[in-house]
């Protein structure tokens, strides 16, 4: 035999081993959003390609919203581009609903799915349903600095009201030191400023609809929570703070600048890093206020994975989501990267884990904040809707960003609280009418 | 007679100029230097212009998360396919309706335009499905195909222009001396529409490189172009605007270069048809 004979069989050899390989490998495409978990996961998934050799990942990241409008058009029109979606509690009770989503009953024992925290779990379900998986969940609370309130002469109790934390925010505003007393989110959107306005208002007593879907921007208790709101952070916030989000706030506290802060749980690992933080020696945590009504404000997200009901390999994809959300995933971002880097707030077995506890000195405030709050119930007086922060109805992204624009135009000057909520009451008159929840 | 141009007046016209051009490219500019900020800078206020600790992680870390090559490569096929074949259709489209108007031809043209009239995403759906249907999701045939549907009313539209300038009697005089109408227009109409081609055909690739809708949406992985590569460094939790600008950066650049080198071209292309 030539040479080039050999290297023909050869080459042909090689290609039929390549074709026998690839007819039994399903490839799974995934869609995730870009944060450190997810990042950190796609880093860790030879871990699953080595459990599972006939299936390959292939990964799509995507920023939010593009994330949403793609995935809908695909499950929409049944085109089955995705396998695995990364989706939020805002999206699970209505894509469920919808039938969008493989349900997922028939999780095997050893995934031990009553491990899940109950808050979370109920905000991934509906009628009982489980429709996704948590890969990490959070709550809010506050973040405070305890050098700050010992020079003051203050103590911050673990479940403070409203009313302590007006007085401790005049008390640490410091201004000409560029220390502000409070640092809230003033940025427009349904994920930003309304997040952590509902919140506040649902701690007030208020509530976005009452049982009949009429809003309820007109009540007082709205108008009490937007006026302290407006007051708290005309007299004690950063400047310019009507264009503060999530980001934004994040580096005013880690650059020291305030004196507390009412937001994600998950940010308590990036203010206690002392890599990115001047203050990570200096933090305290303590449960979201409340106004004695019995709520406090608080809320509840979760990124979840979930397979679309177009998905045309339904089967790995379960093998897949299983892996990602197990307490083995757990166990092998703490091998890899320390047990402050696993993703929280999803399994109580985590929160009983001494390692984890003692590497994440947030982690009991994390547990008890995200078990405070209640995406089934989630204000004083009862409400048509699910959702803490966010009402989970496909109107609400419109209609929330709309009724943020309105409160930032507040914080900015440009109205007052009255206004605002007439403008408020008036957009979500006019866009549940349009949508037919009222006449 | 030439109006009388005062140096005072022509100063005035320099600075407005520089300050518009400024304008226009200061967020490209705000892009590139961001781009090399840490994170905490990149959203640090008052903003930092020049003086912060230059580096170069934010484009280390984009490269490490996803390969901008890949995405590079699909955007160069996708934008010069679409604006090859694109303009395959539109030079004889162009030529009849320069040369051999019916009654009905300017109709059409106008017709054609009005197909830009519509937001995209009114049609996205039943393109969805058509692409579904033809398995054109994902691929770059399918994408190269609809950017050349969505640019060829443009593409016609101004090769119409460049073509009316061009007198017919030259092409006429051509077939005269025998010449068939496929040598008539390859021998003697493109050379001499040569400016307005090269124009042409810059413009549509610039067009179909930042084209964000389609390239987004019929998309997952395989024919993803750099579009799809700058949406997903928005992050919803922890600071990424500097290496959102990183990728921005490395998107733009080999558009921006082209753009540079081929500027003359361009002027002139686009000063040269119906509206000088």
């Amino acid at each position: 035999m030539t040479m080039t004979t050999r290297a023909l069989l050869g080459a042909t050899a090689l290609c039929a081993i390549g074709l026998a390989a690839s007819a039994q490998e399903t490839t799974l495409t995934i869609a995730t959003v870009n944060n450190g978990d997810m990042v950190r996961m796609q880093g860790l998934t030879d871990d699953f390609t080595a459990q599972h050799p006939d299936i390959a990942l292939e990964w799509v990241t995507l920023e939010e919203n593009v994330l949403r409008q793609n995935v809908t058009t695909d499950i929409a029109t049944n085109g089955g581009q995705y396998d695995v979606i990364t989706i939020g509690t805002y999206e699970v009770p209505i894509w469920g609903k919808q039938g969008w989503l493989v349900p997922l009953n028939d999780l095997p024992a050893e995934y031990d799915v009553n491990d899940i925290l109950p808050p979370i779990r109920a905000g991934l379900s509906v009628d009982d349903n489980l429709y996704a998986v948590p890969f990490y969940g959070e709550s809010s609370f506050i973040m405070y600095r305890k050098d700050l309130f010992e020079a003051a002469g203050l103590t911050m109790p673990d479940a403070p009201t409203w009313d302590f934390v007006k007085e401790a925010a005049a008390k640490l505003n410091d201004a000409d030191a560029g220390v502000y007393g409070i640092c809230l989110r003033g940025k427009a959107g349904w994920g930003e400023n309304v997040a952590f306005l509902t919140t506040m208002a649902n701690s007030y007593g208020a509530r976005w609809f009452d049982e009949n879907w009429q809003p309820q921007f007109d009540s007082p208790e709205w108008k009490a929570a937007i006026t302290d709101y407006l007051d708290l952070m005309n007299n004690y916030g950063p400047p310019g703070a009507s264009s503060n989000g999530f980001n934004e706030n994040l580096t005013l506290f880690q650059q020291g600048k305030c004196g507390m802060w009412i937001d994600a749980t998950v940010a308590a690992s990036f203010v206690t890093d002392p890599n990115n933080s001047t203050v990570a020696d200096k933090v305290g945590f303590a449960l979201a206020p409340d106004a004695g009504k019995g709520k406090r404000a608080n809320w509840l997200w979760s990124w979840a994975l979930a397979i679309p009901s177009s998905s045309d390999a339904p089967d790995a994809a379960k093998q897949f989501i299983e892996w990602a959300t197990s307490k083995g995933y757990t166990e092998l971002v703490a091998a890899n990267e320390g047990w402050a880097n696993v993703p929280p707030g999803t399994r109580t077995s985590l929160y009983e884990n001494q390692e984890y506890l003692s590497a994440a000195p947030f982690a009991q405030m994390t547990i008890d904040s995200i078990n405070a709050a209640d995406p089934q119930q989630p204000t004083v007086d009862p409400v048509p809707y699910t959702g803490v922060q966010f009402v989970a109805i496909p109107e609400f992204q419109g209609l929330g960003t709309s009724v943020g624009q309105e409160f930032s135009a507040a914080l900015a000057g440009e109205k007052t609280a009255d206004e605002a909520l007439a403008s408020a009451q008036e957009i979500a008159t006019q866009e549940m009418t349009s949508a037919g929840y009222i006449q | 007679m030439a109006r009388a141009v005062t140096p005072q007046r022509k100063l005035l016209n320099t600075v407005l100029a520089w300050a518009v051009a400024l304008l226009l490219f200061f967020p490209i500019l705000w892009t590139f230097l961001t781009s090399f900020k840490p994170e905490p800078i990149a959203v640090a206020s008052p903003p930092q212009f020049l003086f912060f600790d230059w580096t170069v992680k934010n484009y280390v870390d984009v490269q490490n998360q996803r390969n901008y090559f890949d995405y590079f490569w699909n955007s160069v096929i996708i934008s010069l396919g679409s604006t090859i074949l694109g303009l395959a259709v539109a030079v004889p489209a162009a030529w009849s309706m320069a040369f051999v108007p019916g009654s009905k031809t300017r109709d059409l043209l106008m017709w054609m335009l009005s197909t830009k009239m519509m937001p995209a995403v009114g049609v996205l759906v039943p393109i969805y499905l058509i692409f579904k249907t033809l398995g054109l999701l994902d691929s770059r045939i399918g994408l190269t195909l609809i950017l050349t549907l969505i640019n060829l009313p443009i593409i016609v539209w101004m090769l119409y222009t460049y073509f009316k300038e061009i007198p017919g009697e030259i092409l006429e005089a051509a077939r005269m001396d025998g010449a068939s109408l496929m040598s008539e227009i390859l021998y003697v109409l493109t050379p001499m529409a040569v400016p307005g081609i090269a124009s042409t055909f810059l413009l549509n690739v610039i067009m179909a490189w930042n084209e964000a809708f389609w390239t987004i949406n019929l998309t997952v992985t395989d024919a993803a172009p750099l579009t799809k590569f700058i949406s997903g460094f928005s992050s919803p939790q922890g600071l990424f605007y500097a290496k959102l600008s990183a990728a921005s950066t490395m998107a733009i650049a080999p558009i921006l270069i082209m753009g540079w080198f081929s500027q003359r071209q361009l002027v002139r292309g686009l000063t040269f048809g119906a509206v000088k």
